[in-house]
């Protein structure tokens, strides 16, 4: 199994997403429990990476917690709103 | 996206050089002439040559799979294999080797959400709608066997304590299985509440 990260995986899926890919920004912010990826699209993309009813941030979520299930901190992915 | 441009003596020869240098056919490419060409006298003064710009237009089942190939890698099932099953409109990725556990996730719910992103980037780039279902080491229809267990025993029992019976939360296509499980028995009803993701199946009995 190799180093999973977070970053990548983020910007890989939703760079596919949106019709900007070129704006996607992933950071990072890390304490001693949890890294907080917070996530920047341009403002025309925010809806498309939330989706109807959250479904697609719930998406992206589940799919990055399940890859960072054997890391031994806490995620979180937040969504920028103000793009 | 990729695109190329082509020069050739004619507007013709230019598509076809610039189709050669993508590696697709004429119904794959998008083209856009940048010069017509001339022949000039004689075929020599005077003369222009045409030039084509050729865009790549992308299919959207091949996006999907490079999509999901991508990510499935990144979350770190490297060994796994990817095999695509395309009948009309609706294409299923079937993922086979020993670290779909974690593609799956509880109930499915990792499945379920790669599903849902992939389904997602093949329809940014269709025409038509394109259906796609992500399955893992056949996933999907050992779930549904075991959903149909459960409206069967669910129904059972609701008509034994002549109660309604509340399920879990459940996606669309697993609310169906459990509809359509009970469908056809006499004794039960069954409906949906609430709002998506939340959204789940009643079983309530006919009184």
């Amino acid at each position: 199994m190799s180093v999973v990260r977070m970053k990548p995986l983020i910007e890989t899926i939703v760079q596919a997403l949106v019709d900007h890919p070129e704006a996607v920004l992933v950071t990072s912010v890390e304490d001693e429990q949890t890294i907080t990826y917070k996530l920047s699209v341009h403002k025309e993309d925010i809806g498309k990476v939330i989706g109807k009813q959250g479904r697609t941030i719930h998406a992206i979520r589940t799919v990055v917690y399940a890859a960072a299930a054997r890391q031994p901190k806490r995620v979180i992915v937040q969504v920028n709103e103000e793009g | 996206m990729k695109e190329v441009t082509a020069t050739a003596a004619t507007v013709d020869e230019a598509v076809q050089l610039a189709l050669q240098q993508l590696g697709v056919s004429r119904d794959r490419a998008e083209i856009i002439v940048l010069e017509k060409g001339r022949k000039g006298l004689f075929g020599i003064f005077g003369s222009k040559p045409a030039v084509v710009k050729a865009k790549l237009i992308a299919d959207p089942v091949e996006e999907a799979e490079l999509f999901l190939k991508n990510v499935v890698k990144q979350m770190g099932a490297t060994a796994v294999e990817i095999e695509k099953q395309q009948n009309g409109n609706q294409v299923t990725f079937m993922i086979t080797g020993e670290q779909v556990g974690l593609l799956i996730g509880k109930h499915g719910q990792t499945l379920n959400s790669l599903q849902l992103l992939t389904q997602l980037v093949a329809n940014r780039y269709a025409k038509e709608y394109v259906s796609i279902i992500v399955d893992a080491e056949n996933y999907r229809e050992r779930r549904k066997k075991a959903l149909i267990q459960l409206a069967q025993k669910l129904a059972e029992k609701a008509i034994k304590t002549g109660k309604e019976i509340k399920l879990e939360p459940l996606p669309a296509h697993e609310r169906k299985i459990i509809h359509t499980a009970l469908a056809n028995n006499e004794k039960v009803t069954t409906y949906s509440v609430g709002e998506e993701p939340r959204r789940y199946v009643v079983i309530s009995p006919i009184k």
